[in-house]
């Protein structure tokens, strides 16, 4: 064996000795022919994973005493990356974090920026904003319950799912020219008004969309399988999981009404009216109804958003902030010296620091900018839900059996993007 | 967010654990002795924060003590926040975890996966910390990459092709393991 050979090894073996086992306790401490634990490596590389995510599993017999998450599979620095960005330049990079709610990493972020700015979002920029955040919703929801299906044995609604969602991305396509990290969200409001069209194309949607929830709805609440492995299987109560930092659907199914639009109102989200869905006893059947309830809920959002856009413009008029409109850059020379600023040297935001929280399909998602005055962000953080609520699944999944850990880890809806960042 | 009022209020009740208070486009923070931070955030916990949304790190550089520790505290019912940050210099970065239950206070389960982020991406030690290892950057890894003084682009891309070469530098210099 050459010395290069042996260094490869020995660096492998060192960093797979470093994953410390020790701490497992058995609660269940009777001696039979069942006691011995056995650990097993499980993914990163496994469909029911959803996505890079390794677990190490320690079992006895079928059922999992305990599991320790391994991430960091698809780390790429984006924070890190953004240091190097100006301002507007950030937005597409954190887009590609959490990479099922792009707007809403997009949301956090303008927000953040927006308010160390003291910029003023139109009116009707933050209906256009609603109406897009709660397309994103439905269709991260539809992408969950597709996946968790599949996991559970039902492949075509996996199918139907792809069907619904192809109808938002569509949309996208047809408000911002991109069908996924659209880049629509601008600091200080959105990049374009929507074209002629959409608003028809949309009311077709929001039209079908209920009823097709409802043939979810219908074909899962009728399966005995589907149902078997749901209810009753790992609850958590709601005081644990606020001892995790758990928020989202997760926590409303256990009774906890905590929403961010209703409680502290962003983007206008005081506006429209709205329920809460909530469960109540947060086992992995509640966490189903409430993302699927919540579907619901995000077409009644986008109606109301609809029905009462206001007129006006899209984006701020602060020509420190956003680009001037094409046409003026033809006639004013003052508008092309704004383009040019913007466009080398980017926003200058006056110092500070701030933190952002919005309501993402997954639960609070924080975005921290600080600034020094600098045209760049000095640091841009976010608190990506997935990230705090997988510190939950180990709780959840302790004495249960190996199969419920599938069904439990697709209804937590971790995506891996948002948690390696 | 308490108001500037309310934040000074909250501040003296802290008494000389709170260092400073900054209330910034609406948004209350103050800044506190790192060698209390279990103590405040107790305190804090008993004035209804009892929610720890966010633990997040930040590296002040070139100002000193560079690095920073940010809590985000939430109070459900009157929906409140308060961040808490406390400043650490490189040479000595030890804050102490909040993780652990401990015989007065039941500790914040939450801060595990975030302090041990902000040890990996700033190597600020978390004592009391049950499992303190780098948590997205691999095992081997050296330094910490989200201080500002480390580049951007200063790690050699490894292919197939060129892995044997990496290697065998790495081992001359002693650095490989």
């Amino acid at each position: 064996m050459s010395s290069t050979e042996e260094r490869t090894l020995s660096d492998y073996r060192r960093r797979e000795q470093s994953i410390t086992l020790s701490p497992l306790e058995t609660q269940d401490d009777r001696s039979g022919e069942h006691d011995e634990l056995l650990t097993l490596n499980f993914g990163p590389h496994h469909p029911a994973t959803h996505g890079v995510l390794r677990l190490l599993v320690t079992l006895q017999a079928e059922i999992v005493r305990d599991i320790k998450p391994i991430i960091g599979y698809v780390h790429t620095g984006i924070e890190k990356t953004a240091e190097d960005k100006a301002y507007w330049k950030v937005i597409p990079i954190v887009e590609r974090m959490d990479y099922l709610s792009y707007y809403f990493n997009a949301m956090a972020y303008c927000g953040a920026v927006e308010t160390l700015a003291e910029v003023e979002v139109p009116k009707r920029a933050q209906y256009l904003r609603v109406i897009h955040l709660e397309l994103n919703r439905i269709a991260s929801h539809l992408i969950w319950l597709g996946t968790s299906a599949l996991d559970l044995g039902a492949v075509s609604i996996f199918l139907y799912c792809l069907r619904e969602r192809e109808l938002i991305l569509d949309l996208f396509e047809m408000s911002s020219g991109a069908r996924m990290h659209t880049r629509y969200f601008q600091v200080g409001g959105v990049i374009e008004d929507i074209p002629a069209g959409f608003e028809s194309k949309l009311r077709k949607f929001l039209e079908i969309m209920p009823a097709r929830a409802d043939e979810y709805g219908a074909i899962l609440n009728s399966n005995e399988i589907v149902l078997q492995r749901l209810r009753g299987t790992c609850p958590l109560d709601a005081d644990t999981l606020l001892g995790l930092g758990v928020s989202g659907p997760l926590l409303r199914a256990a009774g906890n009404p905590w929403d961010l639009r209703k409680a502290d109102p962003y983007c206008s989200y005081d506006e429209f009216e709205f329920k809460i869905p909530i469960g109540t006893v947060g086992d992995n059947y509640d966490r189903f109804a409430v993302r699927l309830a919540e579907i619901y809920e995000s077409v009644h959002i986008i109606e109301q958003a609809l029905d009462g856009l206001p007129e006006g413009p899209h984006i701020t008029e602060d020509r420190k902030i956003a680009l001037p409109p094409r046409h003026e850059l033809a006639t004013s020379m003052e508008a092309l010296i704004h383009h040019f600023k913007l466009v080398t040297e980017g926003m200058r935001v006056p110092p500070g620091e701030v933190y952002f929280p919005i309501e993402s399909p997954r639960g609070e998602l924080g975005c921290y900018v600080r600034s020094d005055g600098s045209s760049k962000p000095a640091r841009v953080h976010m608190r990506d839900p997935s990230f705090v609520n997988l510190q939950a699944l180990a709780p959840m999944v302790r004495g249960s059996y190996i199969a419920d850990m599938i069904a439990t880890t697709a209804m937590l809806d971790p995506i891996l993007g948002g948690i390696d960042r | 967010m308490p108001d500037a009022t309310g934040l000074e209020l909250l501040a003296a009740e802290l008494g000389d654990a709170a260092l400073e208070t900054v209330y910034f486009r609406d948004r209350a923070t103050v800044v506190i002795d790192p060698a209390k931070i279990r103590a405040v955030l107790a305190a804090l916990r008993a004035k209804g924060y009892t929610f720890l949304a966010s633990v997040h790190g930040v590296d002040y550089y070139p100002e000193g003590p560079r690095l920073g520790v940010m809590y985000e505290l939430l109070d459900m019912h009157k929906v409140d926040r308060i961040t808490v940050k406390l400043r650490v210099p490189t040479d000595a970065p030890s804050v102490e975890s909040v993780t652990n239950a401990t015989t007065e206070d039941p500790g914040w389960p939450t801060a595990n996966h975030q302090e041990r982020e902000v040890y990996d991406m700033f190597g600020v030690v978390f004592e009391g910390h049950p499992d303190l290892r780098r948590i997205l950057m691999p095992e081997d890894y050296e330094g910490h990459p989200q201080r500002r003084d480390f580049p951007i682009g200063g790690e050699p891309v490894i292919f197939t092709r060129d892995e044997a070469g990496l290697l065998e530098s790495r081992i001359e210099e002693g650095t490989g393991a």
